[in-house]
């Protein structure tokens, strides 16, 4: 997916990591929370949260079941309009794609609007590989890119930061990749905002050529929309003479109308607003005003062999927002990196292995990464049932089965470092449809309650680790009643 | 009125005492109270680490062991969501499948006639008031399955509020994973340790005695972190709190089962 996540250790081992850097904890445990209460004010302020939800969840799914339909509808409209659509089948495509369009203009930099496709695409590295120079120019994106950084989170990818540090990477790289910061900058946020602002407005006056993603793409009209709080994506979007856009071919909509519901579930859900501050919209290429050039690049990257799961194919609705990240006792205290992709939290436990395969130890490794609470569930705006998709990914990491790999049907094997478990399992299972056994299991246990060690040996020894086992009673409960209720309760137990 | 109890495989084993005080308490209330000893695990740890074939055999049990009981009761929000939530969708995949052998109506029977005990208390016996008598500061972690996939909402709380004796203390971030997870505290122990201590200094800071929930994996888990460090607070299934009465809950330690070695018994 992308050369900057690439060997990543597994979640587990980044997570062991994380969960002790105290300042990390305390920044996102902050960040968190406090955007959590705001969402809950949001959310609660709507009676037709539920039903706006339903409809979010019924357009999507109705798109997804159509999606080559409206695809090519959508093509139509944009070039109807002015606009060039191309299609990318992976990552690789579709830098190829943008790297040629960029050289092509004979420009050698590009601003950048916020954009999770091109994060999932490596696109700044391959940029640079070409000699074109790509500026973030949101200020988190800004944050995490003069601090050679990768995003942590999907709505606040600097949220791993707090502004004391934030302070230090703009003095110490603004100057760098242009406008230097001012002298004595402080941590005082204005003074870092008009900081950054005076950094980009340089590149916004300065580029020709701009790079974004979409939020939506409108099938029926081709018009594309992004959904942002600072304005400067918009800067992006209407200053340069060349204007392109990569997009997943998950973010169309059917009909112009769909964004009623769209516009109220987001931006309530991922910065708890009632309204966006900036809802920006583009129809091809219109004579005197804006791009003069419009591209449309159609990313699938895994979206189509994601599709062919009917269980997980719900992931492919996400519009995004990262409620599920905000919600997440897990997210919080691992933070965004530990998930070795730019989707991190729980949709992105989900989206990543899908998108990717459950090629390596990290994608095997993130349907685990989760106590399946259920938060995310409840957050999502779009109902995606998170843990039903994580226990599905988790059966075909265990016991393989059938997925579809570019485009084809394939019976995967069960991964290997699962042999142990997978035979403690089995003799659980049996032990489990075999009551006596069970029993007996349990009395010897009792028997040796004098004798159990303090701490676990093997994978067990994570547990004792950090908590006391518990005692093991002198009688089960079954034996408690077989004794005290005359066996009656012996009655069928099968042999 | 036939009510089978489904005591779990965590409370047959380590936690005797929980299945006991739903006999004393639902006796207690009138109902005649069955044990079939058939009964197994619910399968939860198989399915949530993806073993989710090996539950099958467990499914056919469970429709087996209680086909003849007008309700099931458990005191474990977590197998009585796994049961609820899960066992008609693995029954339907396996017919899907072609394994046929979960017998998809019998098992979707059986799991709509499955009560967490403070549901069955509220819903079905439609009391809040048990009877019971409990001298101590409690402070109550609402378990994720019982709060989100059960909903079981404030019916747990209604009930400790009729306890006499009782004085039920809030818990700060109440809402918020204990990370126990089944094999989550396994597989990502240092994610899983980091929430469960949180949750441990939420529970010290509200300065009750008892921590008590509906579910006794959350306890042993948080009452495990609470034994390492030391701290007063006893962990408690709600069954044990609605089952005491004056006679057995004399002022002093609270009773609970005792989740860590430390904890005081």
């Amino acid at each position: 997916m992308t050369g900057t996540y690439l060997g990543m250790p597994s979640f587990p081992r980044a997570a062991d990591a994380s969960t002790r850097d105290h300042r990390l904890r305390a920044n996102l445990r902050r960040a968190t929370h406090t955007i959590r209460a705001k969402r809950d004010r949001a959310v609660a302020e709507l009676d037709d949260w539920v039903q706006l939800r339903a409809a979010g969840a019924a357009v999507k799914d109705r798109t997804l079941r159509h999606l080559d339909h409206y695809l090519v509808q959508l093509e139509e409209s944009v070039t109807r309009a002015g606009g060039t659509v191309h299609w990318a089948a992976d990552a690789a495509e579709a830098n190829r794609i943008v790297t040629g369009l960029v050289l092509a203009t004979g420009e050698r930099e590009v601003v950048k609007v916020k954009s999770m496709a091109t994060q999932e695409t490596g696109l700044n590295g391959a940029l640079a590989a070409a000699g074109i120079r790509a500026y973030e120019t949101d200020l988190a994106e800004l944050i995490v890119q003069l601090g050679d950084d990768l995003p942590s989170h999907i709505l606040v990818p600097a949220i791993h930061r707090n502004r004391a540090e934030i302070r230090d990477i703009f003095r110490r790289r603004m100057a760098e990749w242009g406008l230097p910061a001012p002298e004595g900058l402080t941590d005082r946020p204005a003074d870092l905002a008009e900081a950054a602002r005076l950094h980009l407005r340089e590149k916004f006056l300065r580029a020709k050529v701009a790079v974004s993603g979409a939020n939506f793409a409108v099938a029926e009209t081709g018009t594309l929309v992004v959904v942002e709080s600072e304005g400067n994506g918009r800067m992006c979007l209407t200053l340069p003479e060349t204007l392109i856009s990569v997009v997943g071919i998950e973010k169309v909509v059917p009909t112009w109308r769909d964004l009623e519901i769209f516009l109220q579930l987001l931006p309530r859900s991922s910065t708890a607003e009632r309204m966006n501050p900036y809802t920006s919209m583009w129809t091809g290429t219109t004579d005197g005003d804006g791009p003069r050039a419009f591209h449309l690049v159609l990313l699938d990257n895994g979206r189509t062999d994601t599709l062919a799961d009917t269980t997980g194919r719900q992931a492919l609705r996400c519009i995004r927002c990262s409620a599920c990240l905000n919600v997440c006792p897990v997210y919080e205290r691992a933070g965004g990196h530990a998930y070795g992709s730019p989707y991190p939290g729980p949709i992105g436990a989900v989206l990543t292995p899908q998108l990717r395969g459950l090629a390596s130890p990290l994608e095997e490794s993130l349907p685990y990464a989760s106590s399946l609470c259920g938060a995310c569930f409840e957050a999502c705006p779009v109902a995606i049932d998170i843990p039903e998709v994580l226990v599905h990914l988790r059966e075909r990491v265990v016991e393989g089965g059938t997925v579809t790999l570019r485009g084809t049907r394939t019976v995967i094997k069960p991964a290997k470092r699962h042999a142990t478990e997978r035979t403690v399992m089995r003799a659980a299972g049996w032990a489990f449809d075999h009551p006596r056994v069970l029993r007996r299991g349990q009395r010897l246990l009792a028997r040796t309650r004098g004798l159990h060690p303090g701490r676990l040996p093997g994978p067990g020894r994570a547990w004792s680790d950090a908590r006391d086992l518990p005692e093991v009673p002198p009688e089960s409960f079954r034996d408690w009643w077989a004794r005290t209720r005359g066996g009656s309760g012996r009655k069928g137990e099968p042999s | 009125m036939r009510v089978g109890l489904f005591v779990t495989c965590v409370n047959d084993t380590l936690y005797p005492r929980t299945g006991r005080a739903v006999v004393t308490l639902l006796e207690r209330l009138g109902v005649q109270v069955d044990f079939p000893a058939e009964q197994s695990c619910c399968g939860q740890p198989l399915f949530n680490t993806g073993y989710r074939h090996r539950t099958e055999p467990l499914l056919r049990r469970y429709a087996a062991a209680f086909r003849d009981h007008d309700y099931i009761v458990t005191p474990s929000g977590s197998c009585a969501a796994m049961v609820r939530d899960n066992y008609p969708r693995i029954a339907a995949k396996a017919t899907a499948e072609g394994r046929p052998g979960a017998v998809p109506a019998a098992v979707a029977e059986a799991a709509a006639r499955t009560y967490e005990l403070t549901e069955f208390l509220v819903d079905v016996l439609g009391v809040t008031d048990v009877g019971a008598y409990y001298p101590h500061t409690v402070t109550y972690h609402p378990t994720c399955h019982g709060l989100r996939v059960l909903g079981l909402g404030d019916r747990p709380q209604r009930l400790l509020e009729r306890v006499e004796g009782l004085d039920l203390r809030e818990l700060p971030g109440a809402e918020e994973c204990c990370g126990f997870g089944g094999t989550f505290a396994v597989k990502n122990p240092a994610v899983s340790a980091a929430m469960g201590t949180d949750k441990a200094r939420a529970v010290t800071s509200t300065g009750a005695r008892a921590l008590c929930t509906v579910d006794n994996s959350c306890l042993m888990h948080i009452g495990g972190i609470l034994a390492r460090e030391g701290s007063p607070v006893t962990p408690v299934h709600i069954a044990e709190i609605l089952a005491g009465s004056k006679e057995d809950g004399a002022d002093g330690t609270p009773a609970g089962d005792g989740a860590g070695r430390g904890a005081a018994r």
